[in-house]
């Protein structure tokens, strides 16, 4: 167990190297940072002064050192635009993507589980088509336009008026399927809680969770369908097994049968997927953040694209990548408690 | 089903609850602000940029400001007299007072001016200043090195600054006065000015707090904001769709692509206002022998249909330009209007032995201007018609600049806004002879030089009499439009919108630079 974790722990330094050797090989092709700092009016020979003072003018194996040196110790610069340290930045904008990622997640666990175990179990029925077949609509919208057509939907809202006016049924489908609107599109809100360090948190306050639920659905959309279909696929091939025959042939209870006895074995592939999407999921929250104006790493990040600011694309980069490697560290692990067979270090039993 | 329907049921509580709660956090006098970007420091001087001047407006006052048909309002200054050609004295206001409780006087005006003329962003400008002197406690005369007609102009950019706040060391023995660019200084994190209002939060890219300065010293404006909330939201879809659902009061940049939406809803209003940037094209006579030719020149800017692009791509939300000047401008001069003329572009390419036409590169920004690549590609269309046959490239800001500033392509987008609101500017920096020790012409991509003009408008910048500096700018456009010194195409327009009740018409202007102080809102 400590071996394997120091085996990761190597993992992640090693990773990181590469992605900063990487990210430093690019900063040229980033653009300017220069021309976001300076008016329009201001000479050449400013702009070099300023070029000088941040360094850019070394060349490139000089900045390498500079900055792995100061790595090592922590320190991965200082942000251009938040004239500020970047991993203080980071840590700044870590927590809202944290909680956003982790309610799309919960989201996810709470429908894709029963949704898929249920049309595993009863592949024929409506229910089961109906999901299957919304799940691939599901699979193929992008995130951006999920989050347009939830936010026209339920913070602008609709008015609909296709159906007579004047029937009773029809000005009461008509209202039905108009919506108010209301929903906050854009950012956390203001009624958020302190807990500790950097963190506030949308969870605690009813104005503060009414934020929450658009970007987290959005983001969850583009999941939730894949899993249904993993589970309920895991869940089809593990009824056919011996061993829920067996189950069965001694009468112990279906319901038994299927949530602990079958969905025990289904969730194994599950939790090796799950962990390398969840991962997946913090990138993708780029997206879903730029249309929710949310506060968190991923509109930082475009933002620090957008604006050249090269320490702090180059600090994210790192970042994301130590992200990955323990994520799927956990993920190994919780491997290795829910089946035992599993021997992390990868010697032979 | 019954989770779609419990789903469907606490939505609906959502809605109620989010609806009941509405009238509480929007009280009469809270304006919630959604633009595109939140001021990058609290140091004004730091960075001169649009929005470092509209977040001045709101902490600080000007000495004077201009009006929306660009007349000077007094500010902080309230009397200036031109008392020889190169000394201007002006009178400045009592009894204002900086939001840390100091008094307000001429040396403040003074500290301001000299720290203006040590900002790497605003030296430029501030070059024709010798030297400012406090006579008195509210007199203060400003020489200049020559007589320069801008001074006013100049003015509108001095917010004076809090002297006694901003000066001595900070803890860790620094200058609090010092101006440090993506630094870590005292003045971009500390604030005290005169403005209306008083910054009490800043979570830079979240949100900014102001409250109204309760010793504001303009008691007599009608405008009743408290208090105000400065969300920064850069993705203009979502900027739009905070405003219709209620999010926020007042939006800026309207892109042109919801104005329609924006016009047709209830709930909102919609305010454009002609603007004061210039887009337009830049021809390379270095790399492209043929730009070297007027007819060549003539011929594309003939080619081009800036109506039709200002009509239809920018769906009115452009003004058509044939000059530099918008209407208001010193040399704003009436006659020179856009000139489609397809068939004489022709004619003229034959005459000057291109009938077959070229080929050529092209750059342009893809989001820095309103529709930027879609213009350019319009344009590229048009002049394919006089058989320019054009390659073009767009890219993202970031990378725009570092390849425009390589000079290695053969026509260039540019958009311009005149940093002392005035006409001199334009041709300084976009169509002067290229001279890098004086600077001028540093924005002269197509390397395009014209000595006779930049004479007369050299000389135009010491005339002091504004009606026959005025006449000199008029026929300096004039000759840069017979000769195709730059391409021009329109002047980008600015959309507002805001909620009903938020009166936003009478303080906003083509400056781009709200009022928000005189705002009045009534619900």
């Amino acid at each position: 167990m400590i071996a394997f974790l120091i085996k990761r722990l190597m993992h992640a330094v090693l990773v990181m190297f590469v992605i900063s050797v990487l990210a430093f090989a690019i900063q040229d092709n980033l653009g300017d940072p220069i021309q976001q700092m300076v008016g329009q009016s201001v000479p050449e020979s400013e702009r070099d002064a300023l070029r000088e003072r941040l360094g850019l003018n070394d060349p490139f194996m000089v900045q390498y050192v500079r900055f792995a040196k100061n790595a090592v110790q922590g320190d991965f610069g200082y942000s251009y635009f938040y004239r500020e340290p970047a991993l203080g930045v980071i840590a700044r904008h870590l927590p809202a993507t944290l909680e956003l990622v982790f309610a799309a997640t919960l989201i996810i666990v709470l429908l894709s589980v029963p949704i898929g175990v249920y049309s595993a179990i009863k592949p024929r029925s409506i229910i089961s088509r109906f999901f299957m077949g919304a799940s691939i609509i599901g699979i193929s919208i992008p995130v951006f336009l999920t989050a347009i057509v939830l936010i026209q939907i339920f913070s602008i809202g609709i008015t609909v008026s296709i159906f007579p006016e004047s029937t009773g049924w029809g000005a009461w489908l008509n209202g039905f399927f108009s919506t108010q609107g209301n929903m906050p599109s854009f950012g956390r809100g203001y009624d958020l809680v302190h807990v500790v360090g950097h963190w506030d948190t949308n969870l605690a306050t009813w104005n503060g969770l009414q934020h929450l639920v658009l970007p987290a659905i959005s983001l969850a959309s583009i999941m939730l369908p894949l899993f249904i279909r993993l589970i309920r696929a895991e869940m089809m091939e593990v009824l056919q097994s011996e061993y829920v025959k067996y189950a069965r042939a001694k009468g112990i209870s279906m319901r038994r049968v299927y949530f602990v006895h079958a969905l025990k074995n289904t969730m194994l592939p599950v939790i090796t997927v799950g962990g390398v999407q969840i991962g997946t999921m913090v990138a993708y929250t780029i997206l879903t953040e730029t249309v929710f104006q949310w506060p968190g790493m991923g509109l930082m990040f475009l933002d620090a694209i957008n604006r050249a600011d090269i320490p702090l694309i180059v600090a994210y980069l790192m970042i994301v990548g130590v992200i990955f490697v323990v994520t799927n560290t956990i993920v190994d692990l919780i491997y290795g408690f829910v089946n035992p067979t599993v021997k992390l270090t990868g010697k032979p039993a | 089903m019954t989770l779609k329907k419990t789903l469907l049921a606490s939505i609906i509580g959502a809605t109620m609850v989010g609806g009941a709660m509405l009238p509480l956090t929007a009280s009469a006098e809270t304006l919630r602000i959604g633009y595109s970007a939140d001021p990058e420091t609290l140091d004004i001087h730091e960075q001169l940029s649009g929005g470092m001047l509209r977040f001045s407006h709101l902490a600080f006052d000007p000495l004077v400001r201009w009006t929306k048909d660009f007349d000077f309002e007094p500010r902080l200054a309230t009397e200036w007299e031109q008392t020889d050609d190169t000394h201007i004295r002006m009178t400045l206001r009592e009894g204002v007072t900086f939001h840390s409780g100091n008094e307000f006087t001429a040396k403040d005006v003074v500290w301001t001016i000299e720290r203006l003329q040590e900002s790497p962003d605003y030296k430029a400008i501030f070059e024709p200043i010798a030297s400012a002197e406090a006579i008195d406690d509210y007199t203060v005369e400003i020489t200049t090195t020559e007589p320069y007609p801008l001074m006013l102009n100049l003015a509108t950019y001095i917010f004076p600054m809090d002297s006694q706040f901003y000066t001595g060391e900070t803890d860790n023995g620094n200058d609090k006065a010092e101006i440090v660019k993506a630094g870590n200084s005292f003045a971009s994190r500390n604030i005290s000015g005169t403005g209306p209002f008083r910054l009490t939060d800043r979570r830079q890219g979240v949100r900014v707090d102001f409250e109204r300065f309760e010793d504001y010293w303009d008691t007599e404006t009608e405008g009743n904001v408290s208090s105000i909330v400065l969300t920064p939201i850069s993705e203009n879809a979502s900027r739009v769709a905070a405003l219709l659902s209620g999010g926020v009061d007042f939006i800026d940049a309207v892109p042109p692509n919801d104005l329609e939406r924006v016009r047709e809803s209830g709930d909102v209003e919609l305010i454009e206002v002609p603007g004061t940037r210039i887009i337009g094209f830049q021809l390379n006579q270095e790399k492209v022998e043929a730009f070297q030719d007027v007819r060549v020149r003539q011929a594309v800017d003939l080619a081009i249909n800036q109506e039709g692009i200002a009509d239809r791509l920018m769906r009115g939300f452009a003004t058509p330009a044939g000059q530099f000047s918008p209407e208001g401008y010193s040399g704003h001069n009436p006659d020179l209007v856009p000139r489609y003329d397809l068939e004489r572009a022709q004619e003229l390419m034959a005459e000057a032995g291109y009938e077959d036409g070229f080929t050529v590169d092209m750059i342009a920004p893809n989001n820095r201007y309103v529709n930027d690549a879609q213009i350019a590609q319009a344009v590229a269309n048009m002049l394919s018609r006089i058989n320019i046959r054009v390659n073009l490239r767009t890219m993202p800001l970031a990378q725009y600049w570092p390849e425009y500033d390589t000079r290695q392509s053969d026509i260039a987008m540019l958009g311009w806004h005149s940093d002392t609101e005035d006409s001199a500017n334009f041709f300084q920096y976009l169509s002067f002879c290229i001279d890098d020790e004086t600077g001028a012409g540093q924005y002269n991509y197509g390397n395009y030089c014209n000595e006779e003009i930049d004479a007369l408008v050299t000389e135009a910048d010491s005339v002091t009499d504004l009606e026959r500096r005025n006449e000199m700018l008029r026929e300096a456009e004039a000759m840069l439009y017979e000769d195709v010194g730059f391409v021009m195409l329109h002047w980008q327009n600015l959309a507002y919108a805001a909620a009903n009740g938020v009166d936003i018409e009478p303080v906003v202007n083509a400056i781009d630079f709200p009022y928000l102080g005189d705002l009045v809102i009534s619900r």
